[in-house]
């Protein structure tokens, strides 16, 4: 993954967006993780005949093609579904800037190089005025130094180290993991037998 | 250094130290179901590589089975059903498909076959797998590339989460449940207050919960955040545990799982239970609740322009009035079951409501056993005829069902449910759904009258 991702910002500062709203369950009756792009937000960009809501932020012409999202507190809460975030990048969503998100939607981000800066809620709110006066203003999300820039603003974010490296080095933890394997027959080796799980059939 | 029982859990499953601070777990036990396990197979295969660990696997269907007869909801969910039965069969896993008598939630059969207990770490692709916390295990949610990476290598990356510990301490009132306790705690930390961390409930409110009430308010710790929820086993868990399949076959002690004397929590918060009364959602995130008693906020309890807007929108899309007194809310349907509050101690407390009265006229009232073993012990109890003769319908099948309407039983749009499950988002249990949530007793009240009722007004 490039150490900037850069676009522009569409402002979304509901709290709580859970991901039963991000990618409502009737797209999730499916094996593969495709065709999930018009999943996103579905309820509130589209009416039940499918045609967009024409007051919907996401549906103006200035804000369409925004790659990244300016959000409110605790995005992507509830249910554990990775669908939300094969969605998101597949509608073209590069990072979602937030004040926190739910871990499990935390953790899948960083699984499929979705970027999701924290910074302060002052900070989130400004980036939200900004936005919602312009759909041009371009956000750029160093990775490498931790830091967006918009316009005149440079704010710091938060983001952890290994989930800093993850998106930086775009690498497949399964198999990384499997280089593991002598410390995982360690453990293994260490286990009882009652501390091995064996379920019936 | 004293430790806390999340530390000691992290501790015990620790197979190495990653770079940048992560470190990698092992997982003891992992749940998979039809939905969220697909890509994971698929992700596998492409990859070449194989199940590290089938004996610790369990697949269970419950979130796309239809609920009035043994079958999938409709073809869609034929397919993924289809999917998992044939990932199980070329991996050889263990599989509580329809028509086993142990099929049911992930949730409630996994704690019914003795397969959570404490000490142990355990995984599922559902948010809701913080109920293992109940038995002092750790258990947690996680996303389909993570179900992958377990079934390749079952372990975990990992990051160690801060703690709060949540001291409940004295009595709940009658017509009070573990329910109450925990939308209590949401209501007080707020729907993400406790991103970032695990939760330890602990108190004399706790430790006098049975185990499902126990197990209510680990599920329901995620609403809060809470990557994990925990609390110290005592004899009543060791006592459940015991006479269950898998009984004999564990054994994960080795450390005392309590949190030692003087362990440093990062936050700790005090709850009265005495104060708690029975809570009632009234907007579209899990902390937006008041006491039965109470009314829907207005605009003056409201101090951030911000909270303004969210409760517009909330009331908006739930069709309330601010100011309106919480009992003065109708609805048009009444909803029992879920892993939060669908086992048979929750059908017992329902049932006690229900016992001699019916339905309000008008109301549609469904309950769904939180698995198969439970439905048969509750009608070996007689239970389904108390639901049946209330005008209740007392659904054969187990699974998720309305908690979050990815099968056949959704809500309509505007229709106002009253519900025993953990969520009311826009759109949950329907698109235009409008969820109230509550204990199983307070549904079963509503159900009576037909609007929001409290169900201390029906104790004798």
């Amino acid at each position: 993954m490039p150490k900037t991702v850069a676009g522009t910002g569409a402002p979304l500062p509901l709290a709580n967006v859970d991901t039963d709203v991000i990618m409502p369950k009737r797209f999730l009756r499916t094996i593969t993780r495709e065709g999930l792009a018009d999943g996103v937000l579905a309820d509130l960009r589209f009416d039940e005949a499918g045609v967009r809501h024409p007051e919907f932020v996401l549906n103006k012409d200035a804000w369409m093609n925004a790659s990244i999202w300016i959000v409110g507190d605790n995005f992507g809460c509830g249910s554990s579904r990775e669908h939300a975030v094969w969605g998101l990048r597949q509608l073209g969503i590069d990072a979602v800037i937030g004040t926190s998100f739910a871990g499990i939607f935390y953790d899948n981000a960083r699984k499929n190089g979705l970027v999701l800066p924290m910074i302060s809620a002052e900070e989130r709110d400004a980036l939200v005025r900004m936005t919602e006066v312009s759909g041009d203003v371009v956000i750029t999300v160093n990775i490498r130094q931790r830091l967006i820039s918009a316009g005149d603003l440079t704010i710091g974010f938060e983001m952890d180290d290994a989930t800093r490296r993850a998106l930086l080095d775009d690498r497949d933890d399964t198999l990384d993991t499997l280089k593991l394997m002598d410390e995982i027959l360690a453990y293994e080796n260490r286990l009882s037998g009652k501390q091995w799980v064996r379920v019936m059939k | 250094m004293p430790r806390t029982l999340y530390d000691k859990l992290v501790d015990a499953h620790k197979v190495c130290d990653l770079p940048d601070g992560d470190i990698l777990v092992y997982v003891d036990l992992h749940i998979m179901n039809e939905y969220t396990s697909p890509q994971a197979f698929s992700a596998l295969e492409a990859k070449g590589l194989g199940v590290r660990r089938p004996d610790a696997q369990l697949c269970v269907i419950d979130h796309v089975n239809a609920t009035r007869a043994r079958r999938a909801a409709d073809a869609p969910s034929q397919i993924l059903i289809e999917n998992l039965e044939a990932n199980r069969k070329k991996h050889d896993l263990a599989y509580f498909g329809l028509g086993d008598p142990r099929q049911g939630i992930e949730h409630v059969v996994v704690p019914e076959q003795g397969l959570a207990q404490p000490g142990m770490l355990i995984a599922c692709g559902d948010s809701h797998t913080t109920t293992y916390g109940a038995f002092g295990a750790l258990g947690f949610g996680i996303g389909t590339s993570e179900v992958e990476h377990i079934l390749a290598t079952q372990t975990l990356r990992y990051k160690r989460l801060k703690t709060i510990l949540v001291q409940v301490d004295g009595e709940l009132a009658p017509g009070v449940t573990a329910k109450d306790i925990i939308m209590k705690v949401v209501n007080v930390i707020g729907a993400g207050g406790a991103n970032g961390y695990a939760v330890e409930f602990a108190g004399s409110a706790i430790s006098s919960l049975d185990m499902a009430g126990r197990m209510t308010i680990c599920n329901m710790a995620v609403e809060l955040g809470g990557r994990a929820a925990l609390m110290a086993p005592d004899t009543m868990t060791l006592a459940h545990c015991r006479d269950r399949p898998h009984s004999d076959s564990l054994n994960f002690d080795g450390e005392t799982w309590v949190s030692d004397p003087g362990a440093d929590f990062d936050k700790v918060l005090e709850i009265d239970a005495n104060e708690i009364a029975p809570l009632v959602s009234w907007g579209v995130s899990p902390d937006q609740s008041a006491p039965v008693d109470g009314a829907v906020p207005t605009d003056t309890d409201m101090t951030t322009p911000k909270a303004k807007a969210g409760l517009a929108r909330a009331l908006d899309y739930m069709g309330l009035e601010a100011g309106q007194k919480i009992t003065d809310i109708g609805i048009d349907s009444a909803f029992i079951g879920s892993c939060t509050n669908g086992r048979i101690e929750d059908l017992r407390s329902a049932a006690r409501v229900l016992s001699g009265r019916k339905v309000a006229e008008g109301v549609s009232a469904i309950i769904v056993p939180g698995s198969t073993l439970t439905r048969v012990m509750a009608e070996e109890e007689g239970l389904d005829r108390i639901f049946i003769e209330a005008g209740f319908d007392w659904r054969p099948e187990s699974g998720c069902s309305m908690c979050l309407a990815m099968n056949d039983d959704v809500a309509m749009d505007g229709e106002r449910v009253a519900s025993s499950t953990n969520r009311n988002f826009e759109g949950r249990q329907g698109r235009g759904a409008r969820t109230h949530l509550m204990s199983p007793a307070m549904v079963a009240a509503a159900a009576v009258t037909g609007r929001i009722t409290d169900v201390r007004d029906f104790e004798d």
